[in-house]
C-alpha cells in the first residue's frame, strides 16, 4: 500500500524521523487555521499517490494565513494525472542549504535489505542513476543485523554529503531503517533529505510503502486507506476479497492463481483478443466467490463476454461449476460466459455445467480453446 | 530417481491440528507420503488421525527421525516455525502459509543460511513438491502428476497445473514438480533446483515456469548457459500484465530494465532455452525435445 506523503510523514514522526512541523487540512478553511497554528511561512502540498505533483502545480508558498487559504483553494480537487486532490498538507516552509537522497528497500535479487544515498537529491534519482551512477551509493544490509552505526556513518561518507551534515544525516538513516523495519515496509525513501541553514538534517517528503502482510502487526494501517483514491469498481472488488485490476480490452477474465490468470491473458492476447481485466479468485474459491467475481464484472460496461479459467488444486471445479450454475439461475448476465475447467472435481463440475440451459454458457476443454471462443464472442478476430 | 523428496522422507507437520494443515497431511499420507509426525506446543501426546502430535519439532525429530517438515501455521507464526524446524535439524523445510511478511522472511532467510547452511528451505507461500509415485509435501493435486523423466519448477501455484497436466496428457510423467513460490524472498530459487535437476541421472528434461518481476529468471538463464546440459523449456507469465506495483524509485534503480517477460524470455533464449508463449504446448514441445 502506497501511504500518502502526510501519512508517511506520521509514521516517520512516530518514530523519530525528523520532519518539519505541519497539518493536513481537507478544506481552504482548514489551511488557513493550519497555517496560523504553524506561524511563518508554510508550504501548501497536493496529497495524492502519484509522483510529478510539483510540476503539475500541486505545491505552493504561502506567507500569510490567507493566502494559505488561496493556495488551498487553488489546489484542492486539482486533479493531478487523474487523481483528485481531496487533502493539502500544510506545512512550515524550510530554509534549505542541501538537498540529498535516501531509502531502505529490499533486494530480492541479493535477498538483503539494500540503502541507497545520494549527496544529489531533490531530483529524478533514476536519472541520476544513469549518468552518474558513481554519485549513487548503494549497500548491502544483513536483515539480521540490521543498520549498524558503522555502515550508517559509512554511507554518509561514501555519498559525500556535505560535513556539516553527517551527524544528522547518519541519525535520520538509523531512524529511517528503524522505520522500514518496525513498520512493515517495502520501500522508505526521502527524496529530498534537507540540510536546513541552521543545520539541522530532515526528510521534506515520505514516499512509504506497506508491506499489506505485516498488517496483523499495526492495527491502525488499514485506516490509511480510507484516504486513497480506489475506483468504484476495485473497492467493490476488494471488498469481497477478491484480486482485481482493470485493463482496456473487452474480455472479461477470471481464474484461479495469479499465474494461472496471468497466463490466461497472455492466450487471449496471443489469439488475438484482449483481456478487459486481471482477477484472481484465490485458492479454495467456493460457488459465492464465483457469482461474487461475476457481480464485479457486470459493473464494467466495456465486458463483451467472460472467460471462466480454472485449475483446481485447492479450488473445487464443481463448487465453481456450481457458482456458475446459481449465476445463470439469479443473476441477469448480460454476456456469454466459456468456462474451461481442470484438476481437482473437473469431471463434476463438467456434468453440473450440463445442466445450464443456455446458449450463453460454453464449455471448453482446453485453455487455448476458450481463449479462441471467447475472443470470436467478444467479437473479434482469432489469430 | 527423483530430488529432494522420495520414498525415504520422513515429514512433520507444523501446523497439522489445524483445518489446513489437517487435509493436506492426510491426502499426502493417502498419497503413500510417510507422515510421521504433528506440533502443536500444548498437544503433545495427542494424535490426529493416528499421527502422534508432539509439543516441539525438536521431540518430533528425536521420537520419529523425521527428516522433511511441511509448515500450515498462520502467518504470524510461520516465520518462527521455520527457524523452529532449522535448529532441530530438518533437512528440507517446506512453508506452504501465505501471507508471511517480508521482513520476516528476510530475516529468517538470512538467519537460516548462517545457522544451517545445509537445510533447503521451500517457500513460503508456495505449493509444495511432489515425486509421483514416492511422496507429495504439499498441496498439489496427485491426480494430473505421473511418474516419469522430466523435472518442473516453477514460481506459480495453479500455473504449475497447468504444465504437469501438459506434459502428463502428453504421456510425459515427472521425476519431481516443485513449486518454489512466488513471494519476495523465496527460500529456494531456480538455481538451486535446476542443479539439482541436472545432477538427477534419471531427470532428462526440465521444465521452469517464470512470471514477471525480480531477475531469478534471469539469473537461472545465466546458469543453464553454464552448467546444464539437459534440454530446458520455460514459459513466461505476464506478457501482457501492466506494470505491477511500483516499488517507488528505489526498486527501479536495482531491477534497471530486467524484470519484464521480454527481458526473460530474451535472456533464457540466448542461454540455448526453448522458450514458449502459449503454456498449452509444453507437452509437445518437451516430447520433441526427448525425441519421444
Amino acid at each position: 500500500m502506497d501511504l500518502l506523503e502526510y501519512q508517511g510523514k506520521s509514521l516517520f514522526a512516530r518514530i523519530g524521523v525528523p520532519v518539519p512541523e505541519g497539518r493536513a487540512a481537507a478544506t481552504a478553511e482548514e489551511a488557513r487555521e493550519a497555517a496560523r497554528e504553524l506561524g511563518g511561512t508554510v508550504v501548501v502540498k497536493a496529497q495524492v499517490q502519484v509522483g510529478g505533483r510539483g510540476k503539475a502545480g500541486g505545491i505552493k508558498l504561502a506567507e500569510t494565513p490567507d493566502e494559505a487559504y488561496e493556495r488551498a483553494a487553488e489546489i484542492l480537487g486539482m486533479d493531478i494525472k487523474g487523481h483528485t486532490v481531496h487533502r493539502v498538507w500544510i506545512e512550515q516552509a524550510s530554509k534549505i542549504k542541501a538537498e540529498y537522497y535516501a531509502s531502505f528497500t529490499l533486494d530480492r535479487s541479493a535477498k538483503k535489505h539494500m540503502g541507497i544515498i545520494s549527496a544529489k537529491g531533490g531530483m529524478d534519482i533514476e536519472r541520476v542513476a544513469e549518468t552518474e551512477p558513481e554519485a549513487v551509493i548503494k549497500v548491502h544490509i544483513d536483515p539480521v543485523m540490521g543498520l549498524t552505526n558503522w555502515l550508517a556513518t559509512e554511507m554518509v561518507y561514501r555519498a559525500k554529503l556535505d560535513p556539516e551534515a553527517a551527524r544528522g544525516a547518519v541519525a535520520l538513516l538509523k531512524k529511517l531503517y528503524q522505520a522500514f523495519v518496525e513498520f512493515d515496509c517495502d520501500l522508505v525513501e526521502v527524496n529530498p533529505m534537507i540540510l536546513t541553514e541552521d543545520g539541522q538534517v530532515m526528510a521534506l517528503d515520505a514516499k512509504v510503502t506497506l508491506d499489506e502482510n505485516g498488517f496483523f502487526r499495526h492495527n491502525d494501517f488499514p485506516e490509511f486507506a480510507k484516504e486513497h483514491f480506489v475506483p468504484p469498481v476495485e473497492r467493490m472488488a476488494k471488498d469481497r476479497g477478491l484480486n482485481f485490476i482493470k485493463l482496456d480490452g473487452d474480455v472479461g477474465i477470471i481464474g484461479n492463481g495469479a499465474g494461472l490468470v496471468m497466463s490466461t491473458l497472455d492466450v487471449v492476447s496471443l489469439v488475438g483478443g484482449k483481456a478487459a481485466n486481471f482477477l484472481d479468485v484465490g485458492g479454495g474459491a467456493g460457488a459465492d466467490t464465483i457469482t461474487d467475481a461475476l457481480e464485479v464484472l457486470m459493473q464494467d460496461p466495456s465486458v463483451k463476454t467472460v472467460l471462466i479459467n480454472i485449475f483446481g488444486g485447492i479450488t473445487r471445479c464443481d463448487l465453481v461449476a456450481q457458482g456458475v450454475l446459481e449465476a445463470f439461475q439469479s443473476l441477469d448476465l448480460p454476456w456469454p460466459i466459456v468456462v474451461r475447467l481442470d484438476g481437482t472435481n473437473a469431471a463434476e463440475g463438467r456434468e453440473i455445467l450440463a445442466k445450464v440451459q443456455s446458449d450463453k454458457l460454453i464449455p471448453a476443454a482446453t485453455m487455448r480453446e476458450a481463449a479462441e471462443h471467447a475472443v470470436r464472442l467478444a467479437g473479434g478476430e482469432v489469430v | 530417481m527423483a530430488i529432494l523428496i522420495d520414498e525415504n522422507t520422513k515429514v512433520v507437520v507444523q501446523g497439522l491440528t489445524g483445518k489446513e494443515g489437517r487435509f493436506h497431511a492426510l491426502r499426502n499420507r493417502d498419497y503413500g507420503t510417510h507422515v510421521v509426525a504433528g506440533t502443536r506446543p500444548g498437544k503433545g501426546g495427542e494424535e490426529v488421525a493416528g499421527i502422534p502430535i508432539f509439543d516441539t519439532v525438536a521431540q518430533a525429530v528425536e521420537a520419529t527421525g523425521a527428516n522433511t517438515s511441511m509448515i500450515f501455521v498462520p502467518p504470524p507464526f510461520a516465520a518462527d516455525a521455520i527457524l523452529e524446524a532449522a535448529a532441530a535439524g530438518v533437512g528440507l523445510i517446506v512453508c506452504i502459509t501465505e501471507g508471511v511478511p517480508a521482513q520476516d522472511e528476510a530475516k529468517v532467510y538470512n538467519y537460516v543460511k548462517q545457522t544451517a547452511p545445509n537445510t533447503m528451505l521451500i517457500g513460503p507461500n508456495c505449493p509444495g513438491l511432489i515425486s509421483p509415485g514416492k511422496s507429495n509435501v504439499g498441496i498439489m493435486p496427485d491426480s494430473i502428476t505421473a511418474p516419469g523423466n522430466v523435472g518442473v519448477v516453477s514460481r506459480s501455484g495453479t500455473l504449475t497445473y497447468q504444465a504437469v497436466h501438459e506434459l502428463t496428457t502428453h504421456g510425459l510423467g515427472q521425476t519431481t514438480c516443485i513449486g518454489i513460490g512466488g513471494d519476495p524472498v523465496p527460500g529456494t530459487t531456480f538455481i538451486e533446483v535446476l542443479a539439482l535437476f541436472e545432477a538427477d541421472p534419471e531427470t532428462e528434461g526440465i521444465v521452469m515456469i517464470g512470471e514477471i518481476g525480480g531477475d531469478a529468471e534471469e539469473r537461472a538463464a545465466e546458469f543453464i548457459k553454464e552448467h546444464v546440459t539437459k534440454p530446458v523449456v520455460a514459459y513466461i507469465a505476464g506478457v501482457t500484465a501492466p506494470k505491477g506495483k511500483k516499488m517507488g524509485h528505489a526498486g527501479a534503480i536495482i531491477s534497471g530494465s530486467k524484470g519484464t517477460a521480454a527481458a526473460k524470455q530474451k535472456a533464457l533464449t540466448a542461454a540455448g532455452v526453448t522458450v514458449l508463449d502459449d503454456p498449452t504446448m509444453i507437452g509437445d514441445a518437451m516430447k520433441e525435445l526427448l525425441g519421444s
